[in-house]
């Protein structure tokens, strides 16, 4: 077996995957992306579109800010805008409790400097006539945007390509380990590549080689079902949100409404399909209805999803193993990967040319997973609990699950979710 | 006792019903029509008067039978017209009707939705005048309307040369039959044609009676445009000799045979296989029409088959359903049928080489064509995405990079033409680019869909 060397070894080709390979080629790396199937096609490709500043975990926004940057450049960066869109983001509020949450992201996304304006019944009335009066308030950023995951990851994966990143589809590695100095990574069709810094994106798949190096992580796989209407006169110019998670929704210029909600469906990893069930789709219809009731009329014509690694605290895994030098873990993004995507892949790449970054990334460390961590509120309202345990999801192999306070799972205890057949 | 559940009222899902009836079983017979009979054997609409022995022609008797047999069925069985399955989750099917979601539990599921036209693209296809066959033939039997004063049919199939005659019926002038396969391909499917003598004779007639009639009828054909501003003025082709033709008209009905609706079939579970006679992607089913647990298969739903096969294929999964419950019926009948089946099937692989798809010389589509009219996507589009670095190659990614079959019809228009430029482009066969994966909803369904009532 030939031995390739590489500066870089990029495992999974999804946008994370795809930025860190386009920024360490810019650098002057050279680079191998590897990707099991094809680029962009998992969650990267399947997701939203949103890129929202507003409610993020607040240890996120200095990473946040920094990847709108990137995306505000995204044509100079890459050559294609991929319908970047800034369209605003409206976070609706249906009483009084939820208006306070939205006052509190408020005062977190105003304390790093982002503009948000708050809003009354009468602004809403004035500025979104469409909008059902069940919105009490709601906060608007006029930074947030949108973007067409379908072609953002092709996309900068074809620009890495152009700056020398070698980049193999339907390619699967089998083994990764440590060499001497640096890396071993073998893939099913018998090639073999070295070099001196490996990078994990590999999704809701990463678990399987974080494993490969003594790491764990509580990765299980979960789709964000999604929902497009035919296409209807352009009207919904921001995204809009309801804080209580029951629906996500936003118009492209073209007409159609892309809807979304909660609880996320279940995934399957093996047979790569997440299957959106149909009860989730007359639910996501029934909340859009309520807070658009003009849309009634409007057809749903499609469904999607797709898989998406979680993680019980959502938030992800971003900097170095804790386990193995030269290693870089960056996956478990748990539905909101694509707006820090271009950050995520510039602090990589600065960490592994530089040996640091500006960007704090303290919070996403995977040692954080050897003491025990807390489950997240959103963690529990975004899931189908019975569905989940059924199909061996977070909460399998446990007693009734509480839907009391919060709660900490042990790691040692945390789901293993059947692996990605390498094979 | 079971709750056995029939979806499409065609000859399959009303033969499958009165078998299953028989045994004293009430099945639920689901259909989106408005009235029972499928395509083919489609009823006129309430308060229209049309001569429909003249329609039907040889037909006519089977035609007759199956709807007084219909109406003798209704008090045995519970019948849901005006009803879309949109989706099936669990052992339950989605449903809408009369703006209303409604859910019926199954724990036998037989799915009847019988066939749509399959269609090539070609430059002017999506102008306002240009209709599918069986479109064609289903405003002349539902509303008693024509699709054009003057009219011209393309395609291959041997539905064109019976709609033209149906339309000549009705006086319509029918300008030219133009069918895209040549005579010699008829003459080499006749082995398998004589599998039933009968509907070789009736094919025979038909052109016989446009003859006769000096219908300008034209094998071979290369179609090159369908030709007008905002509506059809004249189609263009290039004759069995190679010579160019410009026929006027003012509307084109547009045929290459029919296509399974298989969407419930593939969301029930069942799985595909691609056929290499048809050059479509099937669900696979044993010979009496089982597709998985609880799940069978029948009529053109399954695999293209004509209206006999259909009633045929019907009665056999329905008895096939019986079996499987361990309600047997004192003369097993399944064998006859079985071979029956099989000869029917064995005629309608005949037709397929007779009237053949043009497959793989869909390469020679224009890239200003457009491929999916519901995203207006050209084979263009097609060919420059997956000429594109890290181009798509799988149909689901061509779709997903750009939008060809996304729209309001999910492909089912689009699908099998796509598949063949798609494969074409890469220089693969038609089956290695994939198959378009569908999801529910299998059509569109309102937002504000009234809440549920339990069936």
């Amino acid at each position: 077996m030939t031995k390739r060397q590489a500066d870089v070894v990029v495992v999974g080709g999804g946008l994370i995957g795809a930025w860190t390979a386009f920024f360490l080629a810019r650098r002057g790396r050279k680079v191998v992306l590897i990707e099991k199937g094809v680029v962009g096609a998992q969650s990267s490709g399947t997701n939203f579109g949103n890129l929202r500043l507003q409610g993020r975990f607040p240890g996120q926004y200095p990473l946040s800010l920094r990847s709108q940057a990137l995306w505000e450049d995204i044509e100079n960066l890459i050559g294609d805008r991929c319908e970047f869109h800034q369209s605003g983001h409206l976070y609706i509020a249906f009483n009084a409790a939820e208006r306070e949450k939205l006052e509190a992201y408020a005062a977190v996304s105003e304390s790093y400097g982002l503009t948000i304006e708050h809003l009354g019944p009468a602004d809403l009335t004035r500025r979104y006539p469409w909008l059902s009066t069940r919105a009490v308030a709601a906060t608007f950023s006029p930074r947030d945007a949108t973007a067409n995951p379908r072609l953002v990851t092709p996309a900068v994966a074809r620009a890495a390509k152009a700056l020398g990143v070698e980049i193999l589809e339907h390619c699967t590695v089998t083994h990764a380990r440590r060499d001497g100095a640096g890396f071993i990574v073998e893939t099913a069709d018998g090639r073999s590549f070295g070099s001196d810094h490996l990078v994990n994106s590999a999704g809701a798949w990463a678990g399987e080689i974080a494993e490969m190096f003594g790491e764990s992580a509580p990765l299980f796989p979960a789709g964000p079902p999604q929902f497009v209407t035919e296409p209807f006169p352009y009207f919904l110019f921001p995204s809009v949100q309801a804080v209580d998670g029951t629906v996500i929704f936003r118009q492209i210029p073209r007409g159609n409404i892309i809807l979304a909600g909660y609880p996320r469906t279940a995934a399957d990893p093996i047979r790569n399909r997440a299957p959106v069930p149909p009860s989730k789709t007359l639910a996501a219809m029934r909340h859009l209805a309520a807070v658009v009731p003009a849309l009634r009329h409007c057809h749903v014509i499609r469904v999607w999803s797709g898989i998406e690694g979680y993680l019980p605290d959502m938030i992800p895994v971003i900097g170095p193993s804790a386990t193995t030098e030269g290693l870089f873990h960056a996956f478990g993004f748990c539905g909101h990967g694509f707006q820090i995507g271009p950050g995520v892949g510039l602090c990589l790449s600065e960490m592994i040319c530089d040996g640091r970054t500006e960007t704090p990334l303290e919070p996403f460390s995977i040692a954080r997973f050897r003491g025990t961590v807390a489950e997240d509120e959103k963690f529990r309202r975004e899931f189908d609990r019975p569905a989940a345990a059924e199909k061996g999801g977070p909460w399998a192999r446990r007693a009734s699950p509480s839907p009391a306070a919060a709660r900490s799972i042990p790691c040692a205890a945390a789901p293993r979710w059947p692996r990605c057949p390498t094979r | 006792m079971a709750e056995v559940v029939i979806v499409g009222a065609g000859p399959a899902g009303i033969r499958a019903a009165g078998v299953l009836a028989a045994q004293g079983l009430r099945p639920i017979l689901v259909d989106e029509g408005r009235q029972a009979g499928g395509q083919g054997y489609r009823h006129p609409s309430p308060g229209l008067a049309l001569d429909m022995d003249a329609l039907m022609g040889t037909e006519a008797g089977k035609y007759r039978a199956l709807h007084a047999d219909f109406a003798e069925l209704l008090p045995l069985i519970d019948y849901r017209p005006r009803t879309l399955v949109w989706g099936i989750e669990e052992r339950r099917l989605h449903c809408m009707r009369d703006g209303r979601q409604m859910t019926i539990p199954f724990d036998v599921l037989v799915i009847a939705t019988g066939a749509m036209d399959r269609v090539a693209p070609l430059p002017g296809w999506t102008l306002p005048g240009v209709f599918t066959l069986g479109g064609a033939q289903a405003v002349l039997k539902d509303q008693g309307c024509l699709i054009g004063r003057r009219v011209a049919f393309l395609g291959a199939s041997p539905l064109l040369s019976l709609a033209a005659l149906q339309y000549r019926k009705l006086s319509a002038q029918v300008v030219a039959v133009c069918d895209t396969s040549p005579f010699r391909d008829k003459i080499a499917a006749l082995p398998r044609l004589a599998a039933v003598p009968r509907t070789l004779a009736r094919g025979i007639a038909y052109l016989a009676a446009l003859k006769s009639a000096r219908v300008p009828l034209f094998h071979g054909v290369t179609p090159l445009a369908i030709e007008g501003d905002r509506e059809v003025t004249a189609l263009r082709f290039l004759d069995g000799r190679g010579r160019e033709r410009r026929i006027t008209c003012d509307a084109v009905a547009l045929g290459y045979g029919l296509k399974p609706e298989t969407q419930l079939a593939e969301l029930a579970g069942a799985r595909f296989a691609f056929d290499a006679h048809f050059r479509l992607w099937l669900p696979v089913t044993d010979e009496d029409g089982r597709a998985g647990e609880g799940l069978y298969l029948a009529g053109d739903g399954a695999t293209i088959g004509g209206a006999d096969a259909a009633e045929a294929s019907g009665t056999l999964a329905a008895l096939a359903v019986l079996h499987d419950l361990g309600l047997r019926p004192s003369v097993d009948e399944r064998p006859a049928l079985r071979r029956r089946l099989a000869r029917l099937r064995r005629f309608q692989h005949g037709l397929a080489r007779a009237f053949r798809w043009p497959g793989p010389a869909l390469s020679r589509v224009p890239d200003e064509v457009t491929v999916c009219r519901c995203e207006h996507v050209t084979a263009g589009d097609i060919r420059r995405a997956m000429d594109a670095d890290l181009g798509p190659v799988d149909v689901n990614r061509v779709k997903a990079i750009t939008r060809c079959g996304m729209g309001r019809c999910q492909g089912r228009v689009c699908g099998p033409a796509l598949q063949e430029i798609a494969a074409a482009h890469a220089g693969l066969e038609a089956e290695a680019v994939g198959r378009l994966r569908g999801q529910a909803p299998v059509k569109p369904i309102p937002i504000g869909l009234l809440a549920e009532e339990h069936a």
